[in-house]
């Protein structure tokens, strides 16, 4: 007996998630994916869609954009995030960023840099007043 | 009038392991990382989608907070299995318990369908904190 309904099936889409995560950098071809999770490509995408509320492609494009989020506020400049994360073009990349999350790649790394470098200068102002107290880090 | 819970605590046996556990395993976002001194780390993660909150990752050791010999309680403590208590939700129970199967997370069983609109499952992170992992359904 299955330890779950359709673990066979989860088991399958859980192994494409984790090998998008794993090579989002590189040229994914997810109609490979499809196969390899043995289905019709149209069925794995509605069966993907269903789990993690986004298509294949969609859910790269998401893995690749949070990827670069992390690379621009390690002071990586927009291109490099970019290419880094397999994005082809920085414009496209640029376009999409600010689609997702409203602001210019550009913008979120130099509004990263300046938190983190607030918090390097200043780290008691980010951190709540008991655990300052409890732990007596403003003496 | 209270808003939201903006921040809230586990205390942890070892704070690399723990972001490695709670970044590489749960797939957390690390809010805040920021050595102060020689004696205190403050490290905090969240979920991705879940921004405005942070889990403080408190290390059990002699200090400010901690006696010696109340280390040795709260590490018997955690390592016994008896604190913990944090209640998380995920998108889909299987995919989830799957995935942090393979990622080598051990759980107490797989997920069931509880009487209270809920399928969840408990596991326990790399101090032994438990962890209540569910969806509504």
């Amino acid at each position: 007996m299955d330890v779950y309904p359709k673990v066979f099936l989860y088991r399958r889409l859980v192994q494409s998630k984790l090998f998008i995560d794993n090579h989002f950098a590189e040229k994914i071809d997810l109609d490979n994916i499809a196969d390899e999770a043995y289905c019709s490509k149209f069925h794995f995408i509605r069966l993907f869609k269903g789990v993690y509320g986004r298509t294949p492609h969609q859910y790269l494009t998401f893995v690749r954009l949070e990827q670069a989020k992390s690379k621009l506020k390690n002071n990586i400049s927009v291109n490099d995030a970019s290419f880094a994360v397999g994005f082809e073009s920085p414009t496209s990349f640029a376009s999409l960023f600010k689609r997702t999350y409203g602001q210019t790649p550009s913008y979120f790394r130099a509004t990263q840099i300046k938190l983190s470098s607030a918090r390097q200068k200043t780290p008691l102002k980010f951190i709540p007043g008991c655990i300052t107290a409890k732990f007596n880090l403003d003496k | 009038m209270i808003l939201k819970i903006s921040h809230a605590s586990v205390f942890v046996l070892d704070q690399d392991s723990a972001f490695d556990f709670y970044v590489n395993k749960l797939g957390f976002e690390v809010r805040q990382d920021n050595q102060m001194g020689p004696a205190f780390r403050w490290l905090t993660v969240g979920p991705k989608e879940q921004p405005n909150f942070e889990l403080i990752l408190l290390p059990v050791k002699e200090g400010a907070l901690f006696k010696k010999d109340k280390v040795k309680i709260m590490t018997d403590l955690l390592k016994e299995g008896t604190l913990g208590g944090l209640v998380m939700d995920c998108t889909d129970i299987y995919a989830t318990y799957e995935e942090l199967t393979q990622k080598g997370v051990i759980f107490a069983h797989p997920p069931i369908k509880q009487i209270y609109g809920r399928i969840d499952t408990t596991f326990k992170d790399d101090s032994g904190n438990w962890v209540s992992l569910g969806q509504n359904v």
